[in-house]
């Protein structure tokens, strides 16, 4: 595999709550402007794994990851990297939303403001409108932009959510299964998204639905208890999986 | 004889309960999934019917036993003895009853005092026997009466809510009224005041020295109730220890619900909340005799004129005191923000500091305006810290290097002593008790006001 293509790797990466483990030994491959799928039962590690990529497991009192996450041939765990400058670079959409108690517009505005992205309210406006037009909640909020963001649906919060990140432009998204409290119609939205995104971003989706995985993903790693599988393509894992488990896990016989 | 009362009640609610819902069970039987409400309703039910009107009846008993005794041994007086000025009459009813209970000599006592203290006796036991049996009495017949109700149509269920409904009601209600009664006692006392004072003098004017004359030639022989500069006092102390309390105390909290490690928070945290449970005497010991002094020196070296009883020594220690009400109620109301919200800030790449002050802050300011709040009516109402550090005189200054008073002080020292219960200057006390009840009312009203709009806007 060349390096180029490559935009994040694992080497060895081992992850501890306390005296837990959640995570062992995971050495995977994401491949810059493709979309990989994480799929497996719950429990796994998905959640723990996406969140070493931005280190937010750093927040986590009793959290300690050992092994190495390369970024752009820089590993993101020695001690020079600045955590909030990746934290820009790598968004994250999280599991549950969370909209902060904020009006919408403020929600949306909240990362570009702190990075001085706009230089005037126009550029700000802009910024924010275009980011709720991709998330596909401009319609329903536009004239709700100053009520406050936790007032919205379950569905309304969590396309808030991924506005917000896409607000800020990052190189790398996480996205903790995006469309868990959505409907076909914004699901559809949602993964159309994430496909005109992966033209230039690179996007790590987990998901539990193995349609959205195979509909939305180049690539798929299928984790079963802190440990990755099997990974490779998309197409062939879901045609052609070489392990058992998989293929119990994607034809539903457990998990 | 009460408690004995109090457990056959029980037993009766008991017996009520158990009937009641057996009386569902049974009739249930016969007709299935007719019953309204579960069985356990229906005793509830007839229970409640039986013991509330019993149990209320033990209560206003117990209340107005020692009343009715009164009077029924007064009806039995010789007329020559009830005709007596009502305080010799009291006189005489308190020192037979304390023949009837055997605290006083009776061999010597007058004749119709021991006759007395003999009808307190009998009084007095006859009304606690007579108590079981009307109790009981009551509880049965509510428990007859309820009985036939109980069919499988009794909506039992809703009917026991609402009652308990009107229970829990009556409970919150005694709160309600205890600051009523309070208020009303101070509003009679304090309107006598007025009746000696104009309310325009207390309200405006600036001089208070609260004397009334023993001789009509002594100076000061007038007497000055203007409150303002005593609350004027209140406000420069209770500004002073909030300057020092509200940063301190929210900058520790932010330290220890955002910052500090769990070990860490586990030792300081307890140690801050000691000292709030410092006595505010040794508080008061601490600011006269530490840190008065020390600002004294101080000022010296500056070139100030600072006095030895000073508003900036008080207010600096009653800072401290309170810094414990802002920083453990603060800490515990940032550390309830979820973590969601941090993550979520954080993930977008904003810092600590930014998320703390831009997220995790505005989301947790209701409970910190809570915590600030609780700490000024800490320090408004705080007496003996002042009385100590910053002296008693009424000056009306801005000035935090001099000596003033507040409005507890002044209560104080206006009611310490002997005194005249009708004079001016101990009414003084409860006028100046009513506007201190006023102002903080005012406070809590604007505070929540500010706190509703608030949540309005961001919930
Ligand atoms: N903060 C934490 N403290 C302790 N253990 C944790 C914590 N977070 C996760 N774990 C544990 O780590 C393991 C992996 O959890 P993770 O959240 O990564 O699973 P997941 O694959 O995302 O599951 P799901 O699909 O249900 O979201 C689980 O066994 C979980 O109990
Ligand atoms: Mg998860």
């Amino acid at each position: 595999m060349n390096s180029a293509a490559t935009k994040i790797s694992t080497r060895g990466l081992n992850v501890f709550y306390g005296d837990k483990q959640a995570l062992f030994d995971v050495n995977l491959d994401l491949r810059r402007n493709q979309v990989t799928a994480l799929i497996g039962p719950s429990g796994c590690g998905k959640s723990t794994f996406i969140r070493c990529i931005n280190r937010m497991n750093d927040v986590i009192e009793g959290c300690r990851v050992r092994g190495k996450v390369i970024l752009d041939e820089e590993d993101i765990y020695c001690d020079d990297i600045d955590v909030v400058q990746l934290r820009a670079r790598v968004g994250m959409v999280f599991q549950k939303p969370n909209p902060f108690p904020k009006s919408v517009y403020d929600n949306v505005a909240y990362g570009a403001r702190i990075h001085g992205l706009a230089d005037t309210p126009g550029e700000l406006d802009e910024i924010v409108m275009t980011s709720l037009e991709r998330a596909g909640l401009l319609d329903e909020v536009r004239d709700r932009l100053s009520d406050p963001g936790t007032g919205l649906s379950g569905g309304q919060q969590q396309r808030l959510c991924i506005a917000r990140a896409i607000a800020v432009s990052p190189e790398v998204i996480l996205m903790d299964e995006p469309c868990s409290s959505l409907d076909p119609i914004a699901s559809a939205r949602i993964e159309e998204l994430i496909g005109e995104l992966s033209e230039n971003y690179t996007i790590v989706i987990v998901t539990h639905s193995m349609q959205q995985a195979a509909r939305v993903s180049q690539r798929a790693a299928f984790f079963h208890l802190g440990a990755v599988v099997e990974e490779g393509e998309t197409s062939r894992i879901f045609t052609d999986p070489s392990d058992e488990r998989t293929r119990d896990y994607i034809t539903g016989r457990f998990g | 004889m009460i408690v004995l009362t109090a457990l056959l009640l029980l037993l009766v609610v008991t017996l009520a309960f158990e009937t009641g819902r057996r009386r569902a069970v049974t009739l249930a039987v016969d007709t299935p999934r007719s019953l309204h409400s579960r069985p356990v309703y229906h005793g509830a039910f007839v229970a409640l019917c039986g013991g509330l009107p019993a149990l209320f009846v033990l209560l206003v008993w117990l209340i107005a036993h020692a009343a009715v005794v009164e009077q029924l041994v007064l009806a039995q007086l010789p007329e020559a003895l009830r005709g007596q000025q009502p305080e010799r009459v009291a006189l005489f009813l308190a020192e037979a009853r304390g023949i009837a209970s055997g605290h006083f000599e009776n061999q010597r006592a007058a004749p119709e005092l021991v006759a007395a203290a003999a009808d307190f006796l009998r009084f007095s036991t006859f009304s606690l026997r007579l108590l079981p049996v009307v109790v009981l009495l009551v509880a049965l017949a509510g428990f007859m009466a309820s009985l036939p109700r109980c069919t499988p149509a009794l909506r039992a269920q809703r009917r026991v809510e609402k009652i308990l409904r009107a229970l829990l009601a009556a409970c919150s209600g005694v709160a309600v009224l205890v600051t009523i009664g309070i208020v009303l006692s101070l509003v009679f006392e304090a309107f006598q005041f007025f009746l000696r004072v104009p309310i325009s003098e207390f309200l405006l004017g600036t001089h208070w020295s609260p004397q009334t004359a023993i001789r009509a030639d002594q100076v000061g022989s007038s007497g000055a109730f203007g409150a303002v500069p005593v609350f004027a006092g209140t406000l420069l102390i209770t500004a002073i220890a909030v300057l020092v309390a509200a940063p301190v105390g929210l900058y520790s909290a932010i330290y220890l619900s955002e910052y500090a490690r769990a070990r860490l928070r586990a030792v300081v945290k307890p140690a801050l909340e000691v000292l709030a449970g410092v006595p505010t005497v040794v508080y008061g010991f601490f600011a006269a005799l530490t840190v008065g002094p020390t600002l004294r020196t101080l000022g010296e070296q500056l070139n100030l004129s600072v006095a030895s009883e000073s508003a900036l020594a008080a207010g600096l220690v009653m800072g401290v005191m309170i810094i414990p009400f802002v920083s453990s109620l603060s800490d515990d109301v940032i550390r309830a923000v979820p973590q969601s919200l941090r993550e979520g800030s954080l993930g977008l790449g904003a810092t600590p500091s930014e998320t703390i002050r831009r997220v995790v802050l505005p989301a947790a300011l209701p409970g910190i305006v809570g915590a600030l709040l609780l700490a000024v009516s800490r320090a408004i109402g705080e007496t003996m810290i002042v009385v100590m550090a910053a002296g008693l005189a009424a000056n009306l200054t801005a000035n935090p290097l001099e000596a003033v008073t507040t409005v507890t002080v002044q209560i104080v020292t206006l009611l310490t002593g002997d005194q005249e219960f009708d004079s001016a200057k101990t009414l003084a006390a409860f006028a100046l008790g009513l506007l201190l009840f006023l102002v903080t009312l005012l406070l809590n009203v604007i505070a929540l006001s500010v706190v509703r709009r608030y949540r309005e806007q961001y919930d």
